[in-house]
């Protein structure tokens, strides 16, 4: 799998909106790293500050916003710490950002190719025909077909997918050490969504790039993510990596997020949902911000914030179910499913060790 | 449910709905589809942008002209129905909830106004306290309580945004309802919740429902039969069931295949399918042809062997 080397650390993040109405407490003690090509994956619902994370990664943060507390270590430096210049240096050249929307995230004006060349002039003093050829190889790796012909067309030109294809080529140009995708499939269809999914999957091996993927659709993190972390009310409270998140969930609410959704071979009935909507976080609740919506809240759940739980030395999980005293739950079937899927894949993996053993011993 | 003996409600044969006809830019929409939609089932169509389900249910319940076809609903045709009172009731008995939760509530008005419009233009209700009464009810049905009667939609989440799109809907008390991706701007976790209340009204007011969408999964969780449209065709129709697990036409084999499913390992496996959309240039004539009982597959003539040996393979009873 990936080598162990951590390039980005975020340490107790807090983060806070001042608005007319109050101070919003949008990120409430994040923390979390990422490796060296791995994919991490951050869920969760609208508001639930997937997006301020990585934004404020980038430097990118709106001026109504306020860093409480925490670092973000990239390297050895703290990004929060940084010169709007020195973010610059950073921004396109070190950490790149695909958006969700292909339609807005382009210039209209500019020609495709200026626009993939632009960061490596930018950022690397690179000479306009070399940086022109660059981008031409770039389209082409990014598979925009004819891309000798089309490097002069202009953004509106290109469907959907192909206008993600472009955003990918200009995020990839300078191989940054972390791609940042937010929601960069939710505007398109399924089977272009299929496609850019495999071409990330491909120039990620192909450039060693870590991924920071946020999305709310638990299919596609099934599909890309190496870690999960699942973010509910500006707080993670469940991450492992992703055979862990799910086929052994811990967290009430990441049970509700998978068992509410519907599968293909989920027969008709009741869907499982989560009672409720998400809390105000002018105000954020005392104790954990889940319980109102949570069937297996504990008394203490409304009094006390949870802390994490380790399940295993990757997966953690913060909800008071997993203290030695509380008392045993019984989680929804979909989960229970899941579970001995896991256990099943567990004693296969443990089978496979065994032999390998012998194996050496011989 | 029985096919054989059910009633249909909506009978839509060759509608074509294009734009801008005779221009440059003529844009075929919707080009000859015909389907039927039966008492109490919910109908799913999908397909990807573009390719026509949302022309569609705009076509049936007429808020455009169709260039040509037939929409029968409930016997009668709709298509150039001249008579007011029969206008006038059909709109009563057919209605939609769009897409977009929060353009589809007008900002100045407040709940109970936009709940009941349509009992106001309708002239249901006797006096002042019978129409707070009416609309009361309606809250509760969709799960809000009668204090937001008074609000304005801007004081509502999205998932109950769509809550009231939905009481608005019901006031007029319709028998058929169009649902226009009704949740595909919610977040999952609330998507959950407006799919159990549309089951729920459906089992409890004998509705039929035209559910258009693109979540696929969700089309197969919610629907009874579905339509596969692609580039303003249909392509394939049947039984929920009969489609995802015995999808007869390519395209509709590789929609499946494009589907990302909350599961790693299946994930890890999956091998896509690709389409080439060359297969519809149009120099054939192809038609819905019923393969499997109930299972229609666009296809010519000289085609049918090839989906009925397709059938088989999967151990399915050729008609």
């Amino acid at each position: 799998m990936q080598s162990k080397e951590t390039i980005l650390k975020v340490n107790h993040l807090k983060i806070n909106f001042n608005t007319y109405a109050g101070t919003v407490k949008a990120i409430r003690d994040v923390s979390f790293d990422l490796k060296k090509g791995e994919t991490l994956a951050i869920v969760g619902e609208s508001g639930s500050g997937k997006t301020v994370t990585t934004r404020s990664i980038m430097g990118l943060l709106a001026n109504n916003a306020v860093v409480e507390g925490g670092t973000i270590q990239f390297h050895d430096k703290d990004v929060l710490k940084m010169s709007q210049k020195q973010l610059e240096g950073l921004r396109g050249a070190k950490i790149a950002q695909i958006f969700q929307d292909p339609m807005t995230s382009l210039d209209p004006t500019m020609r495709i190719g200026r626009q993939i060349a632009e960061p490596l002039m930018i950022h690397k003093g690179v000479k306009k025909d070399k940086a022109m050829a660059q981008a031409l190889e770039m389209m082409k790796l990014v598979g925009i077909t004819d891309a000798e012909n089309r490097i002069n067309d202009y953004p509106h030109q290109f469907s959907g997918g192909m206008r993600q294809r472009i955003v990918i080529a200009i995020a990839l140009i300078n191989y940054p050490e972390i791609l940042i995708a937010d929601e960069p499939t939710t505007a398109l269809d399924v089977t272009i969504q299929a496609q850019i999914l495999n071409l990330m999957r491909e120039l990620q091996d192909k450039i060693s790039t870590s991924i920071i993927f946020i999305t709310h659709d638990l299919g596609v993190v099934a599909g890309m993510a190496d870690r999960v972390a699942v973010m509910y009310a500006g707080k993670i409270v469940e991450y492992g990596t992703v055979d862990e998140i799910f086929y052994n969930p811990k967290h009430p609410y990441t049970w509700g997020l998978l068992s509410s959704m519907p599968t293909l071979d989920t027969d008709s009935g009741e869907l499982a949902s989560i009672p409720g909507t998400p809390p105000d976080l002018l105000d954020p609740p005392k104790g954990d911000a889940f319980a109102a919506r949570n069937p297996y809240a504990l008394k203490i759940d409304t009094e006390q914030e949870p802390p994490f739980f380790k399940v295993s030395d990757t997966h953690y999980a913060a909800t008071w179910l997993l203290h030695p005293d509380a008392p045993k739950v019984t989680p929804p079937d979909q989960i229970i499913q899941r579970q001995a899927k896991f256990a099943a894949m567990q004693k296969e993996a443990k089978q496979q060790h065994k032999i390998e053993e012998e194996e050496e011993q011989q | 449910m029985e096919l054989d003996n059910a009633k249909k409600v909506l009978e839509v044969s060759h509608l074509k709905q294009y734009f801008n006809v005779g221009k440059r830019d003529e844009v075929r929409a919707v080009d000859d589809i015909s389907f039927d939609i039966y008492e109490g089932e919910t109908f799913g169509l999908v397909g990807e942008s573009g390719s026509g389900k949302t022309t569609t249910g705009r076509a049936i319940i007429h808020l455009y002209r169709p260039t040509s076809g037939s929409i029968k609903f409930n016997g009668q045709e709709i298509i150039g129905m001249k008579d007011k009172q029969k206008m006038q009731q059909f709109r009563r008995d057919m209605q939609m909830i769009f897409q977009d939760p929060y353009a589809s509530l007008n900002p100045r008005m407040k709940v109970k106004d936009i709940v009941a419009e349509g009992i106001d233009i309708n002239h249901l209700a006797k006096n002042d306290a019978d129409r707070s009464k009416q609309v009361a009810d309606l809250l509760a049905t969709v799960g809000l309580n009668r204090d937001h009667a008074s609000r304005y939609p801007h004081e509502f989440s999205g998932g109950q945004r769509q809550r009231i799109g939905i009481a608005r809907a019901l006031a007029v008390q319709p028998k058929f309802i169009i649902a226009d991706e009704p949740i595909s701007a919610l977040d999952v976790s609330i998507q959950a919740q407006v799919v159990n209340l549309l089951k729920k009204l459906q089992r409890e007011r004998q509705l039929t429902f035209l559910f258009i969408a693109h979540d696929l999964s969700m089309v197969k969780y919610i629907s009874d039969r579905i339509g596969v449209l692609h580039y303003g065709r249909m392509l394939e129709v049947g039984t929920s069931d009969e489609v995802y697990n015995h999808p007869l036409h390519d395209y509709t084999r590789s929609l499946l295949s494009a589907v990302p499913v909350p599961d790693p390992e299946y994930e890890r496996t999956r091998t896509q399918i690709k389409y080439d959309p060359k297969y519809e240039d149009g120099s054939k004539k192809r038609e819905l042809v019923e393969i499997v009982p109930h299972h229609y597959v666009q296809c010519s003539q000289d085609e049918i062997p090839m989906y009925q040996e397709r059938a088989k393979s999967m151990g399915l009873s050729v008609k």
